[in-house]
């Protein structure tokens, strides 16, 4: 006997390449076409993995993207990807595959030992010892299970692939090209509507590449595919995709598909991406999803050699393989038995077709009996023996009443099983389409829809060929609009479907609790596991499906689905409609994670925001940090300086001579309009009538709760037109809140809103030599102490360059902010910085702004404020306008819950110890003992060492603080004695405010 | 991804738009009662059914705009501006319908 299991004159592989890959270390060969699963089929081997639980050596069990067993990983290093199934994986020259989940070797493997344990792994494992002594999971069983069991593993390298992402419309979609999805997009796309056909196999055809029966139009069905197929290239607006997965359904027909362009090639064109993410947004959709042959559950079903039957003509038909020399079939429908003839007529002996039914009787049947194959109705496998390879089964027979009586076991080497065929709902159900239950066919069937999306073929239940072309050709042409002509073709030869499958666990003769018999092969669920569910009160199918994790590993459930429905629902003596099926969650198909993230990785994982001055700051030795999606400098080390003695002389500088910092990100809108004063009154809790063109007011926004949003300096530039300056990162929301109120509460006002974050850079010039070093540079504007006093505005020229000037501070120092357009900037700057040379001018960063306007006890929303903080809570009562009929936040104010005397305060903290910098967020209570849990009186929000006063200082918010100045409280810490703190006034430096006014 | 049709620029995709959750809340003055009050902040229908909601275009024109969406299946009923009563859609439909 040959020991090679390839045929010649069967199979679609390309003989006249042969290709040499590596498995598990050793050369394997095959021809192009071949996956690495009918590549090592033909050498004889099944054993490709190691189950997920138990260890048990697994083969495949199917032909295509449903593989449940034959897991490998592909490819070395960084470009390793773990559990890609067998039977889709392209073999190439040079291809690298490896088997998973074994130790050390897959055919001696240790983890076998959880095969003896399985009495102790039973269904809910993990939930159940859960509740066992905590340290027992993490130091026990946790590691133990880890190591044990599992799938591939991930590489640990970054991705060096690139991937793409593609956006498409098209007026009709088809997902699947088999003979319906052929026949769809041909009548979709001779009415000249935009077509896309997507497939996830190499080739077009689907189930009629493995179908040598049946003839279309007097030709066979693979000639016929390959004609369609020109037709459909000649067609402009028909595209093409061959390797490419619908894995999402999306709302309004947004479908997501994975195209695989790389992976089977030896060597990849450059710059061409591993795989692209096309997002289709389609008129139409056809799902031409097709069905998939269900394996039978008895003991041993999930040894090596045991196949669904279609698999093994598939693996005929399309890869020229055998898949063994001796075969039982065991079958509750007739398709087995076009399958069992086939493969008698390539060479395999069939020893007998085991049929569940008591009268097997279509013309198939007939013609198997006409060949010589020995039909057993009546009868079902007990079980299945072998280890490595199944060797033997047992064929026993069933009476009418369901009782299984002594078999005797025959010899094999394979044993092909079908159980009928489930329709693929997945893309229906991500769809939210419903499902209706048919009792003849015994599987749940597509049903209405909320998208304009239709099934057709068998993932409808339309099985019969001649049915299934025109079923497809009607949804293709009636998805293009329903105008054309409807192809029409003839099927000369076909198997008409039997009515028949089987779903569940086989019957057997005595009690299965000790007996594997696997319904989910991939998460390695048996039979008893989903009884054992059942009678432990778990009757909803989606808890069944948690408990025992069926249908939850990456193959979705495809093959298990409703074989574990039919066991509950024998189990419960419930119809399988009133148990219901569970949720098909995309992906189809697992899809790489690169292809998900596209270029959205590296420097194009987000946008970069540089400042003006970035470069300048680089340039400087600045080091960086990020706020939001902006780049800013922290601060400006020189030699040998860490952050905290760079900050300590950048703050005395500024309070010496001066400081100049970027302060271009803060958030700036425009308020533009006859009504723009009014629109300010309504919006911010300050009153704007009264403020003076070319002055400037500290404004605060909340939100109709009362609680504070954000803040920052306004400035009137005209009567009609206001410069509304904003936190860093609350531009964005400020000017959402704005668009909102106007345009949906106040449609009475005339008012525009701009975004000017962008258009103005900012310098902050900070510090008492501030005026000396500016007043020179601004074109002849008077800026002296009397002509621009503090919180004034003046708009002028800076060396030729549009200015508008603040005299504002956020250090509590004379300061200026100078506005100019963002692009000219850095001129200004360079100026700016020339200019102050002889005076120190020193450049400083966010940390050292930090710590000044700490110092001085202004806050920064979102770092003393938490969204629950009123503007009285941190110590700006003061700017509520008592006067204004109304604005947002208004009522919410006068809530006496929002004005307790009891709530959190904003204070000043001193520690005893002036060297120990508290930690922010900090918690701090009543007593230096006091056990968790406690209740804290407050907590710490910012936290600084102050050079200005040579000591730590700390902002705190603190219940009733403002009422307890002078009080001891205590800050806990983990590893040490509570840190002991006084409450203060939050102002700690220049109090009175004299140096703002210099 | 949502498909929405903005009154003023036609339809494009949701990452396009902002939620502005239910419409038609009218907000009230401050001399409404403290109960008034909370029940404009806080409360709302949450529908199953048919929704009136607001959305901006916010990566688009910026103009909010209302919408009727059956919230058990997303389908759009009606896009309508600002200001404009609720179409006369389906009102709120029993629950599963
Ligand atoms: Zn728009």
């Amino acid at each position: 006997m040959s020991k090679t299991f390839r045929l010649s004159g069967y199979g679609r592989v390309d003989r006249s390449r042969p290709v040499t890959f590596l498995f598990d270390g050793k050369p394997v060969k095959g021809y192009a076409g071949d996956t690495v699963a009918s590549a090592l089929l033909a050498d004889g081997r099944h054993l490709m993995g190691r189950s997920f639980k138990y260890h048990r050596p697994r083969g495949p069990v199917s032909a295509g993207s449903d593989e449940p067993n034959a897991l490998i990983g592909v490819g070395e290093g960084a470009r390793h990807t773990p559990n890609l199934r067998a039977t889709q994986v392209e073999v190439h020259e040079g291809l690298v595959a490896i088997s998973q989940n074994r130790l050390p070797s897959l055919r001696f493997d240790v983890g076998i030992v959880n095969t003896l344990a399985s009495p102790f792994l039973p269904a809910g494992f993990y939930y159940k010892t859960f509740m066992w002594p905590h340290g027992f999971w993490d130091k026990v069983y946790e590691p133990l299970i880890r190591r044990a069991s599992g799938l591939g593993k991930a590489p640990t390298a970054p991705d060096p692939d690139e991937y793409g992402l593609h956006y498409a419309h098209c007026d009709v979609l088809v997902a699947g090209a088999g003979p319906a999805g052929l026949a769809a997009a041909l009548a979709a796309g001779k009415t000249g509507v935009r077509v896309i056909l997507c497939d996830e196999n190499p080739e077009f055809g689907g189930a009629l590449l493995s179908d040598s029966h049946s003839l279309i139009d007097g030709v066979a069905a693979a000639q016929w595919v390959a004609r369609t197929v020109a037709e459909l290239e000649k067609l402009p607006n028909v595209q093409l995709l061959t390797r490419c997965s619908a894995f999402n359904y999306g709302p309004h027909n947004m479908v997501a598909l994975n195209q695989r362009l790389t992976d089977h090639l030896a060597s990849a064109p450059v710059g061409m991406p591993r795989e692209r993410i096309w997002q289709v947004r389609a008129k139409e959709v056809v799902l031409a999803a097709g069905s998939l042959e269900r394996p039978l559950v008895f003991e041993g079903n999930d040894r090596p050699g045991i196949l669904l039957a279609s698999a093994a003509r598939t693996y005929l038909q399309r890869y020229g393989v055998l898949c063994g020399r001796k075969a039982v079939v065991m079958t509750a429908d007739d398709a087995a038995y076009r399958v069992a003839i086939e493969m008698a007529e390539a060479g395999l002996k069939i020893v007998a077709v085991a049929d569940l039914r008591a009268n097997p009787d279509s013309a198939v049947v007939a013609e198997a009996r006409a060949r010589g194959i020995k039909v057993l109705p009546s009868t079902t496998i007990q079980r299945a023996h072998g280890h490595y390879r199944v060797g033997a089964v047992e064929l026993a027979p069933v009476s009418a009443d369901g009782a299984v009586g002594k078999g005797r076991t025959v010899s094999c080497d394979l044993v092909l099983m079908s159980g009928g065929f489930t329709p693929s709902l997945h893309l229906h159900c991500q769809a939210r389409g419903a499902l209706t239950y048919d009792d003849k066919l015994g599987v749940y069937l597509p049903g209405d829809s909320v998208e304009h999306v239709r099934s057709a073929g068998s993932c409808r239940g339309v099985y019969a060929l001649d049915a299934v072309l025109r079923d497809g050709a009607e949804a293709g042409l009636n998805a293009a609009g329903g105008e054309g002509d409807l192809p029409v073709w003839t099927v000369t030869r076909q198997d008409q479907p039997g009515e028949g499958g089987f779903a569940g666990a086989l019957p057997r003769r005595g009690p299965g609790h000790l007996a594997l018999a696997f319904v989910d092969f991939q998460n390695d669920v048996t039979a008893k596991d989903v009884k054992l569910a059942v009678r432990e009160g778990f009757q909803s199918i989606e808890h069944v499906k948690r408990y025992t994790t069926t249908g939850m590993a990456t193959d979705q459930g495809k093959s298990s689905n409703v074989n574990a429905l039919a066991i509950v629902s024998k189990t419960l003596q419930r119809a399988p409609q009133k148990v219901g099926l569970t949720t098909y969650r995309p992906p189809y198909t697992p899809v790489t994670f690169g292809a998900f993230a596209s270029h959205a990785r590296g420097d194009q994982f987000d946008p970069l925001r540089l400042a003006p001055a970035d470069g300048w700051a680089r340039a400087h030795g600045a080091v960086f940090e990020d706020v939001g999606l902006w780049r800013r400098a922290r601060y400006f080390p020189r030699a040998g300086e860490d952050m905290l003695a760079a900050v300590t002389r950048e703050c005395r500088m500024v309070r010496k001579t001066a400081g100049i910092f970027d302060a271009s990100t803060l958030g700036k809108i425009e308020v533009v309009g006859p009504d723009a004063a009014e629109f300010m009154n309504r919006f911010y809790i300050n009153g704007w009538t009264k403020l003076g063109v070319g002055k400037c007011r500290y404004g605060l926004v909340c939100r109709d709760n009362g609680f504070v949003y954000d803040d920052g300096v306004v400035g009137r530039v005209a009567k009609d037109r206001f410069h509304v300056t904003t936190t860093t990162g609350g531009a964005a929301g400020v000017l959402n809140m704005m668009e909102d109120y106007l345009q949906t509460e106040w449609a009475d006002l005339d008012v525009w809103l701009t975004s000017i974050t962008e258009e103005w850079g900012v310098i902050a010039l900070q510090g008492p030599k501030a005026r000396e070093i500016l007043a020179p540079l601004v074109d002849g504007l008077d800026i002296s102490a009397e002509a621009m006093p503090h919180m004034f505005l003046k708009e002028g020229t800076i060396g030729g360059i549009p200015m508008r000037l603040f005299r504002v501070s956020f250090t509590g120092e004379l300061g200026y902010e100078i506005n100019v357009p963002s692009g000219r900037m850095r001129e200004v700057w360079d100026r700016v910085w020339a200019a102050g040379q002889p005076h120190g001018l020193t450049p400083y960063g966010t940390e050292s702004m930090h710590v000044l306007r700490a110092e001085k006890g202004y806050l920064i929303v979102g770092q003393e404020t938490d969204g629950t903080a009123t503007p009285g809570d941190v110590g700006c009562g003061w700017a509520i306008s008592k006067i204004k009929p109304d604005f947002i936040g208004k009522k919410a104010l006068a809530l006496p819950a929002l004005n307790a005397p009891d709530r959190l305060q904003m204070v000043g903290v001193l520690t005893d110890d002036p060297h120990y910098v508290l930690e922010e967020g900090m918690q701090l209570v009543a007593a230096p003992q006091m056990q968790a849990p406690a209740s804290a009186d407050g907590h710490i929000t910012s936290s600084y060492f102050s050079p200005a006063l040579n000591r730590s200082i700390a902002i705190a918010m603190v219940k009733g603080g403002r009422s307890r100045m002078g009080a001891t409280l205590y800050a806990p810490r983990l590893d040490a004695a509570a840190v002991r703190v006084t409450l203060v006034d939050p102002v700690f430096y220049d109090p009175e405010g004299a140096r703002v006014n210099g | 991804m949502l498909l929405i049709e903005c009154p003023y620029c036609g339809p494009r995709a949701e990452i396009e738009f902002s939620y502005g959750g239910e419409a038609h809340i009218d907000r009230p003055g401050p001399e409404v009662s403290e109960e008034e009050w909370a029940s404009f902040l806080y409360l709302r229908e949450n529908t199953k059914g048919v929704l009136a909601e607001r959305w901006r275009h916010a990566h688009g024109c910026g103009r909010f705009f209302n919408a009727l969406r059956d919230t058990r299946t997303d389908e759009f009923k009606a896009f309508y501006e600002m200001g404009e009563k609720r179409p006369d859609a389906e009102k709120k439909e029993g629950e599963g319908a």
